[in-house]
Order: C-alpha cells, then sequence, then structure tokens
C-alpha cells in the first residue's frame, strides 16, 4: 500500500510535464488531462485513507523510501514520504479541493487561449503541494516549498502582459524567499544540532520519542523562530503579509486554491508538523501566537476596506489562517484546532472565491463591489452555495466555521493567565470584524440595487485580462447571469462541506480522535465554561453583522467610494505596509545598488588597477599593450621565462 | 604501457584547433563542422575517463609520468581525482554547446565587408582553450600546472577581443574600443596574478627541491618536508593571489565584468563556466594540499572576501543595465559560495563546492546562452531595449525562465544541492557567516525574476513583436542542458559519489575533522 505514497505526486507531475512540453497538440484536450491526472491523485488518496482507517491509530503511519537523494559524508537527504493522519488530511484536502477547482476551470478559462498551460502549472502546483506534506523530512519538503512557490508565481502572473500581475507574481515569490531564508537556516540549525533533518528520529516515529528534546531550549527556540519565519512568508503572516493581497492578480481559480485553501496554509501545516520542536521553545510560541493574534485583527480590518471582492477575501484569508496560526502557537491545546479550522476553511473560502469568481465571469470581470449589487436574482446557484460559504465563515451556528473556530477560540482562553484573556479577546474581536466584513460582501454583491446598470464596468485604461472580457466586450453594460453547471458544481459540492464539514468533524470529536495520535492533545485549563465563550462569540457576531447591516443594507451604498476615515484609507492601502515596504526596502535597495554600481566602477576598479600602476607601471605598460600587444606579451613571456631560467641555474649552482 | 587516456583528452581538442585553423577560408561550414566533430570525440573521451574512474581507487588515477626538463625536475605527471575529473568531464561537456551556440557568431558581418572575421580562427581558438584547461585539471606537477594555467590566456585574449557582440548601442567603433579594452583588462589581471605566481613557483622549487604535487603533499604530511611558517604562508599567498584573480574574488573582480560584457555569450559561458573553475580548482588542489597550515591561517580572511564576494555581487546583478553584465555579476556572487565552501573545511562545504562548480557551468551555460541567443534577435544588451518577449516566443522565454530558476538555485534543480550543501557546511563551522551568505538566496531571487520581469513580461514592445521563437539549432542546445539540470537536481549521487574520496582526502590533507552534531557531543 505504501508504494502508492509516490504515485500520488507522480500523477499530477506527469500531467504538468505532459502539458508544458506537449506543444500545441495538446491545446484542444489540455484541460481534460490535467483534471483527469489532479482525479487520479485524489482516488489514490482515497484509497489510501481507506487503508489507514483500517488499521488501529498507533499504525497508521506509512512510510516509501525511494532513493538516497543527497549523498555526503556526515549528511544524508533522501527521497522518501511518511504518510500519517496528518499528511493524510492534507492529501485530501489538495487532491479534492485541487480536483474541484481543476474542473471549474474548464469553465472559467475556456476561452484563454493559453489554458493548456494554465492546467500545467496547476499540476505543478498539485504535485509540488503533495510533496511539501508527504516529506519525510525537512530538506525534501523545502523542494515542495519552493515549489509551490513558483506554481504561485506562474500562475497570479499567468497574464504576464499585465505589468501589475508579472509586479505582483515577483513580489509574492520574493517575499516568499525571505521566509524561506528561515527554512532554509532552520534546517541547517537542525542539521548542526541534531545531524539529522529527517522527521523519523527528529520528531519521532511508531510511537518511539524523537531526538528534538534532547537539545537545548535555547537551540530550539532559534530553530521554532526560524520556522516561524518560513511560516510567515507562506501564509501571509505579519510581517511578510504584504504579497497575498497582490496576489489576487492571478485567475480567480488559482486564488481559490493557491491563495486560500492550500498553500497559504503550509506554514500552519509546518508548524504543527513541527510540533515536537515547538513544544520544546514556549518563548517561541509565545511569539507565534502573538503573530496569528496580530495578523488575524490586520487582515480582518483591511478585509473590511477593500471594494474589490477578491482582495476582501484575500484579507479574510489572511486573518482565517491568523486563527490557524494562534491556534498552533498554542501548542497542544491547539494544534488540533488549527488542521480542523484549516479544513473547514478550505472548503468555505475556495467556495466564496469560486463564487466571486462566478461572479466576476457574469460581470464582464469587475471586481469592484460597488459597482455589483441585487445579484441574487441573476445568479441564484452563486448567491446560495456564496451565501453558505459566509454563512459558515461567519461562524453561523451548526454550519463549519462554527465549530472550528469556536474551538480556537475556547483554546485561545484555554491557555490561561493574562495571555489567555488577551488571545481570547483578540480572537473574539476578530469574529466580530469577520462578521462585519463578510456580511458587507454580502450586502454590496447580492443585495440593494443594481449599481452596475447604466455604466460600463470597466474604464478603457485598465483592459481587462479575465478570459470573460475579450468574449463579452468590455465597455458593454454587463448582463449578469449564472456560470455553467461545470462551474457551479464544484460550487456546490464545496457549499456542503462548508455546512456539513465542522459539525462532522465535531461530532463524537472525530476529529480530534484521527489526529491526536500525530500531534498530541491536551484541555489546558480555560477561565470560561463552553457556553460562555460560544455565548460570547454569538454576541461579537450579532454585533458585526448588525453594524454592516446598518451601514451597507439599509442605506444605498455609494458606487465611488466616500473618503473614509483616517483607519479606513489605511486599510485600504493595506494598512500602509507597501508604503513602508517602499520607502524602506524598495528606494533604499535602489540607493545602494545604485551607489554600489558606482563604487564598484570607479572605487573597486580604479583603486586595483591604480594599485597594480604603481607597482609596476602597469598603466603604461596598459597603454603600449592596446597598441602593440603581440610583440610586448611576447617580452613579457620572454622576461618571465628569463627569470625562471635564472633561478633554476642559480638554484643549481648553489 | 597502456593508453595515454588523459593526455588524449587534451591532443584531441589540441589537434581539432589546428586543424580547424587549417580549413581554407571559403569553407567556413566545414570548419565549424570539423571543430564541432572534435569536441564530440573529445566529449566522448572524457566519458570513457569517467567510467574508467574509481571513486574508491587510488587517489590520483589514469596517472601517467613522464620525464620533461630533467635539470630543473619538471616533470609531465598527469592523473585525476575525483574533482579534477568531474571538472574534466564538465569542460568536455560544455565545449560542444558553446561551439554550437557561436555557430554564427564568427560569421563575416556582411558578404564583400572590409572586416572580415576568421570563422575559423574563433572555433580553433575555443579547442585550444579546452586542451588547456582539461590539461590544467589533470596536471599533478605544479610547473607543468603553471604553463597551462598562463597558456591558456593567449587563445581567451583572442577570444574576447577579436570577436565581441555585434551589437552595441554606442556604433561598432565604440564595440571595438571597449572589446579591447576588455581583453588587455582581463590579459593583465590574469598576467600579474600569473607572475606572482611564478615566483612562488620558484620559490616552492628552492623549498622542495621537485614539482610533483604528489611528492611534496607526501613529504609534507610525512614530516619530511619542513617549511617555515612564513615561508609557507608567502607561498601560499603568491598561489591564491592567481586563483583569486581567475576565480574572482572579490576585489580581484572588475575584470569579469568586462570581460563577459563585451565577449559574444559562447565565450562569456567559456570564461566563467570552464576557464574560471580552474582558478577554484586550483585552490582545492594546490593551495590546501601544498600549504595546509596557511591555508588554515588565511581562512578567515578568505571567507570574509568570499562572503562579501556573495553580496556584492549580487548587489551589483540588481544594479545592472545590461544582460550580460548582470549574469557576469551573478556568477562573482556564485564563486564567493564556491570559495565559502572551499574554505569552510567541512565535508559537505567542500563537495558542495566542487558539485558547485559543475552546476554552476551546466546553469550558467544555459541562461547566457539564451541571454545570446535573445540578444542576437534585438541586437542589444541593454534590460530596458526588451519587454513582453515571451508573448511573442514563449519558448525562449520559457528556457530563459529556467535557467533563470537555475540561477536562484530553485529547489529540484541542480544549483540548489550545491548550494545548500555549501551553505549547511558553512554554517556547522561558522554560524554567522553562514547566515549572512543565506541572504545571497533572496537577493539571486531579486536580479533573476528582475531581469525576467523587464524582459519576458509586460505589454510587447514593438522592437520585440517581430522576434522568432528558437530555431532548431538553439533547442539543440539548450534543452539538454535543461535536462542535465533537472538530473542532477534530483539525482545528483552519481557526481556526489565521485566527488566524496576526493573531499575526504583533502580535509584530511589540512588536519580537519567535521564538527559533531550538538546532541551527540553532548553525549
Amino acid at each position: 500500500m505504501e508504494n502508492l505514497i509516490a504515485l500520488l505526486i507522480a500523477a499530477p507531475l506527469l500531467g504538468a510535464a505532459v502539458l508544458l512540453v506537449g506543444g500545441r497538440r495538446l491545446d484542444a484536450v489540455g484541460q481534460w488531462v490535467g483534471t483527469l491526472l489532479s482525479t487520479v491523485s485524489f482516488v489514490l488518496g482515497l484509497v489510501l485513507f481507506g487503508d489507514l482507517l483500517g488499521r488501529s491509530a498507533e499504525d497508521r503511519t506509512l512510510t516509501q523510501h525511494l532513493f538516497s537523494w543527497i549523498p555526503v559524508e556526515g549528511f544524508q537527504a533522501d527521497v522518501g514520504f511518511r504518510l500519517d493522519q496528518l499528511s493524510m488530511t492534507f492529501v485530501l484536502l489538495i487532491t479534492g479541493v485541487g480536483s474541484l477547482i481543476h474542473l471549474y476551470s474548464v469553465g472559467y478559462m475556456e476561452h484563454d487561449e493559453r489554458r493548456r498551460r494554465f492546467f500545467g502549472y496547476l499540476n505543478l502546483f498539485l504535485a509540488a503541494m503533495l510533496l511539501l506534506v508527504l516529506a519525510d523530512n525537512y530538506l525534501l519538503l523545502y523542494v515542495g516549498w519552493e515549489g509551490v512557490g513558483l506554481a504561485s508565481y506562474l500562475l497570479i502572473g499567468f497574464w504576464q502582459h499585465k505589468p501589475s500581475a508579472a509586479t505582483a507574481a515577483k513580489k509574492a515569490f520574493l517575499v516568499n524567499r525571505v521566509g524561506d531564508m528561515g527554512l532554509s537556516i532552520a534546517i541547517m540549525l537542525m542539521f548542526t544540532t541534531f545531524g539529522t533533518f529527517a522527521f523519523g528520529p527528529l520528531l519521532g516515529a511508531e510511537g518511539q520519542q524523537g531526538i528534538a528534546g534532547d537539545a537545548s531550549e535555547g537551540k530550539l527556540t532559534a530553530i521554532a523562530l526560524m520556522l516561524l519565519l518560513a511560516a510567515c512568508g507562506k501564509s501571509a503572516q505579519v510581517p511578510l503579509q504584504s504579497w497575498l493581497g497582490d496576489a489576487m492578480e492571478g485567475p480567480t481559480p488559482v486564488s481559490a486554491l493557491i491563495h486560500a485553501a492550500t498553500m497559504v496554509t503550509a506554514g500552519v501545516y509546518l508548524i504543527v508538523r513541527s510540533a515536537a520542536i515547538f513544544n520544546g521553545a514556549p518563548d517561541a510560541q509565545l511569539v507565534v501566537t502573538v503573530v496569528g493574534a496580530v495578523t488575524l485583527l490586520f487582515g480582518a480590518i483591511v478585509g473590511c476596506a477593500k471594494d474589490d471582492i477578491k482582495k476582501a477575501l484575500a484579507g479574510s484569508t489572511m486573518s482565517q489562517i491568523g486563527y490557524m496560526v494562534l491556534a498552533a502557537g498554542l501548542g497542544p491545546i491547539g494544534y488540533v484546532f488549527a488542521i480542523m479550522h484549516l479544513v473547514t476553511h478550505g472548503f468555505f473560502k475556495a467556495g466564496l472565491f469560486l463564487g466571486a469568481g462566478s461572479v466576476m465571469h457574469g460581470m464582464n470581470d469587475e471586481v469592484d463591489m460597488r459597482k455589483y449589487g441585487g445579484l441574487r436574482k441573476y445568479m441564484p446557484v452563486t448567491f446560495v452555495t456564496f451565501g453558505l460559504g459566509y454563512l459558515a465563515i461567519i461562524g453561523f451556528p451548526g454550519l463549519s466555521g462554527f465549530f472550528s473556530k469556536d474551538k480556537i477560540i475556547e483554546a485561545a482562553f484555554a491557555k490561561g493567565g493574562a495571555e489567555g484573556w488577551i488571545l481570547g479577546g483578540c480572537a473574539l474581536l476578530g469574529a466580530a470584524i469577520t462578521a462585519y466584513y463578510m456580511t458587507r460582501v454580502m450586502l454590496m454583491t447580492f443585495f440593494g440595487e443594481e449599481r452596475w446598470k447604466n455604466q460600463p464596468t470597466r474604464s478603457p485604461e485598465a483592459p481587462s485580462a479575465e478570459p470573460a472580457a475579450a468574449h463579452h466586450g468590455e465597455h458593454a453594460e454587463p448582463h449578469p447571469h449564472e456560470s455553467p453547471k461545470v462551474m457551479t458544481i464544484p460550487m456546490i459540492v464545496l457549499a456542503f462541506g462548508s455546512v456539513f464539514a465542522g459539525g462532522f468533524f465535531s461530532i463524537g470529536d472525530r476529529f480530534l480522535h484521527w489526529l491526536e495520535p500525530v500531534t498530541g492533545h491536551s484541555e489546558g485549563d480555560s477561565p470560561l465554561s463552553v457556553a460562555a465563550v460560544t455565548g460570547a462569540t454569538m454576541v461579537c457576531l450579532v454585533i458585526g453583522v448588525g453594524i454592516a447591516y446598518a451601514q451597507y443594507g439599509r442605506r444605498p451604498v455609494p458606487v465611488v467610494a466616500p473618503r473614509g476615515s483616517l483607519l479606513t484609507r489605511a486599510a485600504r492601502r493595506d494598512l500602509l505596509q507597501d508604503d513602508f515596504n517602499h520607502v524602506v526596502l524598495v528606494r533604499g535597495g535602489e540607493h545602494l545598488t545604485r551607489s554600489l554600481v558606482y563604487v564598484d566602477h570607479t572605487l573597486v576598479d580604479g583603486v586595483v588597477n591604480g594599485t597594480a600602476a604603481s607597482v609596476g607601471g602597469l598603466s603604461g605598460r596598459l597603454r603600449r599593450l592596446q597598441n602593440g600587444f603581440a610583440r610586448s606579451y611576447a617580452v613579457s613571456m620572454f622576461g618571465g621565462a628569463a627569470v625562471l631560467v635564472a633561478a633554476t641555474l642559480l638554484m643549481r649552482a648553489v | 604501457m597502456s593508453f595515454p587516456l588523459l593526455t588524449a583528452t587534451a591532443v584531441l581538442p589540441a589537434i581539432g584547433a589546428v586543424a580547424t585553423a587549417a580549413v581554407p577560408a571559403a569553407r567556413r561550414n566545414a570548419a565549424k563542422a570539423l571543430a564541432l566533430l572534435f569536441s564530440l570525440v573529445t566529449l566522448a573521451l572524457a566519458i570513457v575517463v569517467l567510467v574508467r574512474f574509481d571513486p574508491g581507487g587510488a587517489r590520483y588515477q589514469l596517472t601517467e609520468s613522464h620525464s620533461w626538463i630533467a635539470e630543473f625536475g619538471v616533470r609531465y605527471e598527469l592523473g585525476v581525482d575525483g574533482i579534477g575529473v568531474a571538472l574534466v568531464a564538465l569542460t568536455a561537456l560544455l565545449i560542444p554547446f558553446v561551439i554550437l551556440a557561436g555557430w554564427h557568431d564568427a560569421d563575416p558581418l556582411e558578404t564583400g565587408s572590409k572586416r572580415w572575421r576568421p570563422t575559423q580562427g574563433f572555433f580553433a581558438l575555443i579547442l585550444a582553450v579546452e586542451a588547456m584547461v582539461i590539461l590544467s585539471f589533470e596536471a599533478t606537477d605544479v610547473f607543468l600546472f603553471y604553463i597551462f594555467f598562463e597558456a591558456m590566456l593567449i587563445p581567451m585574449y583572442f577570444l574576447i577581443g577579436g570577436f565581441g557582440d555585434r551589437a552595441h548601442e554606442h556604433g561598432e567603433e565604440a564595440a571595438s574600443t571597449q572589446r579591447s579594452y576588455a581583453a588587455v583588462k582581463f590579459l593583465l589581471y590574469n598576467l600579474v596574478g600569473g607572475l606572482i605566481m611564478l615566483a612562488a613557483v620558484i620559490g616552492l622549487y628552492v623549498v622542495a627541491g621537485n614539482f610533483s604535487l604528489a611528492e611534496i603533499a607526501q613529504a609534507r604530511a610525512d614530516g619530511t618536508l619542513h617549511m617555515a611558517t612564513s615561508t609557507e604562508r608567502w607561498l601560499f599567498l603568491g598561489f591564491f593571489f592567481a586563483f583569486a584573480v581567475k576565480a574572482p574574488l572579490w576585489p580581484l573582480h572588475t575584470w569579469l565584468p568586462n570581460a563577459m560584457g563585451e565577449a559574444t555569450a559562447p565565450v562569456a559561458v567559456l570564461i566563467t563556466a570552464v576557464v574560471d573553475k580552474v582558478g577554484t580548482f586550483a585552490m582545492l588542489r594546490f593551495c590546501l594540499q601544498l600549504f595546509p597550515e596557511a591555508s588554515k591561517w588565511a581562512t578567515p580572511v578568505i571567507l570574509v572576501l568570499a562572503v562579501i564576494s556573495i553580496v556584492y555581487g549580487a548587489l551589483l546583478a540588481v544594479g545592472q543595465r545590461d544582460i550580460k553584465r548582470l549574469v557576469a555579476y551573478a556568477s562573482i556572487s556564485h564563486f564567493g559560495f564556491i570559495i565559502l565552501g572551499i574554505f569552510a573545511m567541512t565535508s559537505q562545504g567542500q563537495s558542495g563546492a566542487t558539485l558547485y562548480m559543475v552546476n554552476h557551468g551546466i546553469s550558467t551555460a544555459a541562461l547566457m546562452l539564451v541571454a545570446g541567443f535573445l540578444i542576437s534577435r534585438r541586437g542589444s544588451r541593454l534590460i530596458a531595449d526588451y519587454g513582453g518577449v515571451q508573448k511573442v516566443a514563449p519558448v525562449l522565454a520559457g528556457t530563459f525562465l529556467i535557467g533563470g530558476l537555475a540561477t536562484l538555485s530553485l529547489p529540484g534543480l541542480a544549483p540548489f544541492v550545491s548550494e545548500f550543501l555549501v551553505l549547511v557546511g558553512t554554517f556547522a563551522r561558522y554560524p554567522a557567516i553562514g547566515i549572512i551568505a543565506t541572504f545571497g538566496i533572496v537577493l539571486a531571487a531579486l536580479y533573476t525574476l528582475v531581469l525576467y520581469q523587464r524582459t519576458m513580461t509586460g505589454p510587447v514592445k514593438p522592437e520585440v513583436s517581430a522576434m522568432p521563437d528558437l530555431r532548431a539549432r538553439e533547442l539543440v542546445v539548450v534543452t539538454p542542458l535543461i535536462v542535465l539540470l533537472i538530473f542532477l537536481g534530483v539525482y545528483p549521487k552519481p557526481v556526489t559519489d565521485i566527488v566524496n574520496p576526493a573531499v575526504k582526502q583533502t580535509l584530511s590533507d589540512v588536519h580537519k575533522k567535521d564538527p559533531k552534531p550538538e546532541v551527540e557531543a553532548a553525549k
């Protein structure tokens, strides 16, 4: 059975290779090849899942060793896989949601001439993401880690002729590289501390305790903080969050799959996977919770101010991952719930993005919610599925988000002490803001007046790249319509997940029992009862929805955004993160490189040349060489040879 | 006596050079075909050498030894260890691609033009360089090595000075001036390095009484050859200086951007992927073996210079306006990594450095040759003259991106393996330097992706709108290089297996052991 693990990765990798190298011959069928191979991987995942379920809880780790990758004296990196409950959960999420989004893209990308390449990149992403979660050592994980970064780069910049897309792609890769530096240093630290970076010996396997606990707390803290840096890059956590909003330049299915459901959650995977290291580094864990709490508020505030539907959802993604990171930082109290929220979020956020894509598809690719309104009549399926995703994310009782987010808020309080109160308070506040901004999105899009009537949806200066635009013509008044079945079916399936997954996981603590053997679990010591936390969450929900309704439901939404308060304006600019980066890093960097180019040309070159000149009168010789090079060279050679002969003769005389 | 295989690997391209040069002027294409043929047969021979080499066997294999200048104890001694054999193979591998990529680089500018360019000479010179570089990797007699180390400057000088890019922003006259400036600068820098080394070579002879690498190293290890500390240090510096110019190490690097910028792309590949490797190779073989104590003495300074090279080269690459100069500064950064790996004196560092030499050769060749194809289409080296190329020439853009991703050491491609080994090997002994060097990976992403963005993405510039995609000949050049980059990224074991024993030997020469993992050491 374990021999199937490699095939999980091989199927989409094959798809990527065939689609990217295959050439134009495959243009007609490329989308189906990609979707098929993604589905193959999903089916294999189901088979393996069935196999794991058939085993006892302690015996659910499969390993497969393929070959020795980098064998160097004292250094051993292998290509090997480890499938346990944690990676299995990810495999099903990645291939399941991935296959649905492949299917959706068949419709969404129908009119794009480079569609074959798009599906090749999507398959490449799946392969890299599966490698990331299946690798049995950190260096191989790193390959998947940067592999998904590459796929993300290629897909954000898919419409490369748009300068904004190309810039966003580059930015995503660069910010991620800063995070990758952290992963790189973490692996080096593991190597010098433990002599290995393989999961088996380090983190423990088959009931055996790993050696991770043998190191000093200082070393573990250093490793953990470096892993956190990596997680911040990949999962768009403060301070490396700036790329995610821009990443919405990519086609919407990409935003759904990579920048909402799967890749951006890799940081959470990394932290939970490294539980054995974080558990020994409480200081680092505290930093993790702080990063999570700050980001969940940061993302939520940004989400409130955006008029671009995808960017509002991107802020939301950042915020929801903040919840997961916060939970992961709580240690055994929170690991399981971090992953549970990750899975339910995968359903409802992917569903929300696909819904947004469906809206854009029917609206000539307009993304400005101020030019939407009243769309529920025109797109009933999109409205219902999006609405269920909306209810799930705000934590409406009984839906997925209700179970998974509540657990995180409870766990935050359960950390105990002042920290518990602060973190729990942040999480509650976040819940209120979530309810606010999601209600705002919902109202602006599907309710109210039809603000798109009597006006072209796109200004001519910003020609759209999304394929539907070319199809419908750009300046016409939009004719909102429901999307084809190939797009709505995935939305319906995801809506089912958004509604039922949380309840299914929570009844009888199914998810907890499934994951606990890998991550461990402890209850913590909450100062508040479960009922109190749930009650408080409900109050926050009602407040958030109420304010949004008062602002956007009872009053007409202006088509042109009002100036807004200072905070609103800052939030529209992503709380000035880019302005900061621009002034400090971009401008500073430009000045640095420009002055270095000057220094290199005048100073370094000049000093070296000058030294040479003063030592041997070389500058004069240089001029002469330029005139009569061959002769002078001959003289030089002759001179050298003469010195040599003289010296050796001298030696013999001695 | 067995067949002198190593001599043959060098004699063959040398004969090829003479034969190519002798082809009559009118039969240009025959000369090119002949040069390509000779380079391919040399490659076949290098593969035989690789197969015959036994990684578990003696340190130097396939040895040849003949008395040459008996009076001075100069012998014609050849032999390869794992490091040498890997670099001989790299050289033999790259030359056919260099020749094929430069197929039209030396064609007459236009029929009837007075500025006739000697096509035959171009290819003959490339083969001559190949012969001398291969001999430098094979020579185990210090004086013999010195001769080839210096002699390769002559054909290189003519290649840089005589055959530049056809395109130049300030016209042919300015190009010609800049070309000869670059060629002379290349020559003078290396000549000065070589002369200082010559003094050290003579000094070594004075101390040791012969030029045999194996004998001197053995005598040093036995303690039968004693060297005063100051003598050893001076001799070390003499050797190291020459290699640091060639490698090149900051601040002796300024000749490289000139040379690589002015030369044609294939010649630039020849410089950075092949010729410069002799410098780093020689550090491993001569500096560490002959002067182990002095090497350790100089390590701190060299590590600092190497890490400056990494960061400085990368920052300068970010600031370049010229595609080829950008690649040159990127190479300076990469050479910093190689030197860092060598002088970290750990198994991972040195195996990584050797692997790095091979991988850098392949990845730079891929990137630079595609850049050359691009430049030949538009007639400009300036980044700002391009834009939106991927729309009109997707295959060219795709291969350029892969070359770039290799340059930024994307995991899954060969350079990642070597770069990570160098970093981890450095970090194990010098954590602070390892961390600073790690910044290089962010900067590498910056200069590569900015280059790609500015040239390949965005709206299509009118000047590139009619640009043809890669032609068959160009695809034949690029495809195998990309396949190799992927293969060696996924399965570098064939190379590490050859290199590891040689690195182990070198480390024992300098009496260095790898640091133990902390957890293990604590027990």
